[in-house]
């Protein structure tokens, strides 16, 4: 079973994270929940992998 | 003209047990003539097993009703010999679409796989469904089988021991009483049966209403299916158009929780409905129309004592996925065998258990897919709606969240896994043909696989040898010889061999796989039949 990454992964965080923030500029909420939504949609159907994605979903929900 | 619907099929006539100093006695009774209750009465007749059917009507069902059949049921429906005037006169589609908002999200290919004698689904009218199964009837009796089809007659009252129930029939003349060995309601959701037993049905209720309207229009639209959701003549609701035979077309409006249903059948407001969605200038005449609510639940167990619940009776779905009529043709096709091996005194009552056990299987498989199917199409929450909504929106550029997109999973046959009645399994060999699964269709030499099974045990065997009739304990098993050497195109290879060299197959008078083997062993074909039939 593959295991989900919880260390830093992504090259640039700074980068990513302001890139992050720019695609929600001038959203209303309901615009933003949306593209969260999607791009939700989107990364889980590239990892593919149930188990990882299993374990990200518990993982986000910070209970134990 | 009056419509098919409108005219008595099985007026009440006066029976002979109606003048009977003593309650005549029934192997069978079947409670209520519809697209269940006449198929597994037909099921029996066959098996020359007496068969009484009553209906506190007369005619087939009001309105179109159910209108998907699926391939699996059509199968049956060959084996009862009535499955040429439904897929004659059916509609056979493939083709989807889905719409969302104002634009068209992307369509579908139901893709049917080659090497079946019957197409994946046809829509057929549940009237016409009835009225050819009534003729089936009518074909049996002129053939001298013990069915009889009973209208005006009502269930008024039931009681029951070990041996059969007593039965207290309503008819324009009068009460009269009948006894019977076993009784089999059919008699729908709603079912009175269940409710004079006091037996629980609970599950859950869904807050909607969807209004259907079936119209005759000469319409230019496909023969496919279109759903909407969120479309902009019916806001923050879906809609569905289906063609049926007749240039009739089902078309689905849902309505919300918090409905007038006067005032939305009123024809006025179906027009105004009609009329956004499909056009200010289309003619149409308004056949049938209804308002449906639905709840997704089943009971306990789908027998007490001498009373056995098939269909909507035991078990409902929403009817996204064409999941209810599908599903109680399923529970005939199983149940039907059992009984005749009980009646005859072949197997113990017991057998009975596993149709609750394989049958209360297939209906939690379909109250799950239909659940998630409602919870698609009507969001429970503002994040489930903006999920929704985002896996829509994707499907428009990306095929990756098209699998997501739910507008009702169709219909699939139920494999019993983990059935009591399951025997041993090869692992060579395909998973889809595993013992529990119906059997795949294929072309076989000289026709089709499917029309030379059902109703007896067979072994069914590829590149093998066995005997021509196996005897087990007063049982018949007789074989169908298959060879490699005959399957031109690869399906009995690709179906039923995978790899192994050569085959073995138990296959039950359901036409499902029973056990299976890479050769043929007697001892282990035997026992595998006595587990079979519950001994």
């Amino acid at each position: 079973m593959s295991a989900l990454n919880t260390q830093a992964n992504i090259k640039g965080p700074d980068e990513f994270y302001a890139e992050l923030l720019s695609v929600h500029e001038g959203l209303s909420k309901a615009e933003s929940d949306a593209l969260n939504a999607r791009l939700i949609l989107l990364l889980s159907n590239h990892i593919g992998d149930r188990d990882v994605l299993s374990q990200a979903l518990k993982a986000a929900s910070l209970k134990d | 003209m009056s419509k098919i619907f409108e005219v008595p099929l099985y007026p009440y006539q006066r029976s002979a047990d109606q003048d009977s100093a003593t309650p005549a006695r029934h192997k069978v009774v079947v409670v209520g003539a519809g697209p269940i209750g006449l198929a597994l009465a037909i099921d029996l007749a066959m098996q020359d097993v007496p068969v009484v059917v009553v209906d506190e009507n007369d005619k087939v069902s009001w309105g179109s009703r159910a209108i998907c059949f699926a391939k699996r049921p059509l199968e049956i429906l060959d084996r009862l010999g009535c499955g040429d005037p439904m897929v004659d006169k059916g509609v056979i589609w493939n083709l989807g679409k889905v719409y969302f908002d104002e634009r068209q999200v992307f369509g579908f290919n139901l893709l049917p796989e080659q090497g079946h004698k019957r197409p994946a689904f046809i829509n057929l009218q549940q009237y016409y469904f009835e009225q050819y199964l009534v003729g089936r009837v009518r074909q049996l009796q002129a053939e001298g089988k013990p069915i009889e089809l009973r209208g005006g007659n009502k269930v008024l009252e039931l009681s029951q021991d070990e041996t059969g129930a007593d039965l207290t029939i309503g008819t324009p003349d009068g009460p009269y009483r009948m006894k019977a060995d076993w009784v089999i309601a059919c008699d729908g959701a709603a079912s009175p049966i269940r409710n004079m037993m006091g037996l629980d049905f609970v599950g859950r209720v869904f807050e909607d209403n969807f209004l259907i309207a079936d119209v005759v229009m000469e319409a230019e639209f496909p023969t496919e299916r279109w759903f909407w959701f969120d479309p902009p003549f019916n806001r923050g609701q879906s809609a569905l158009l289906h063609k049926q035979p007749d240039n009739v077309w089902r078309i689905d409006f849902q309505l919300g929780w918090d409905i007038d249903r006067e005032e939305e059948l009123k024809p006025e407001n179906i027009d105004r409905r009609l009329k956004a969605m499909l056009g200010e200038d289309i003619s149409y005449e308004l056949e049938w129309s209804s308002i449906y609510t639905f709840q997704c639940r089943r009971m306990d167990r789908f027998h007490e004592g001498r009373v056995i619940f098939a269909g909507d009776a035991a078990h409902q779905v929403s009817p996204f996925g064409a999941r209810g009529a599908n599903s109680g043709l399923q529970d005939t096709d199983n149940l039907a065998w059992k009984l005749k091996l009980i009646i005859d005194g072949k197997s113990p009552l017991t057998l009975l258990d596993s149709y609750d056990a394989e049958r209360i299987h297939g209906a939690d498989e379909n109250i799950l897919n239909s659940s998630r199917s409602t919870d698609f199409i009507t969001p429970k929450s503002e994040m489930s709606r903006i999920f929704r909504d985002a896996v829509l929106d994707l499907s428009e550029r990306f095929e990756a969240t098209r699998p997501m997109v739910n507008s009702g999973r169709l219909s699939v046959p139920c494999t019993y896994d983990g059935s009591p009645l399951n025997g041993p399994d090869c692992a060579a060999m395909p998973d889809r043909t595993r013992p529990g699964s119906p059997l795949v269709d294929a072309p076989v030499p000289g026709g089709w696989l499917l029309d030379r099974t059902g109703f007896g045990f067979q072994l069914m065997t590829i590149d093998e040898t066995a005997p021509d009739v196996v005897d087990v304990d007063g049982i018949e098993i007789k074989r169908l010889a298959l060879a490699t050497a005959d399957d031109a195109d690869g399906y009995i290879k690709q179906r039923y061999l995978g790899d192994a060299k050569s085959a073995v197959y138990l296959i039950r008078p359901d036409q499902h796989v029973a056990a299976r083997w890479d050769h043929y062993d007697e001892t282990a074909v035997k026992a595998a039949v006595l587990k079979a039939i519950g001994r």
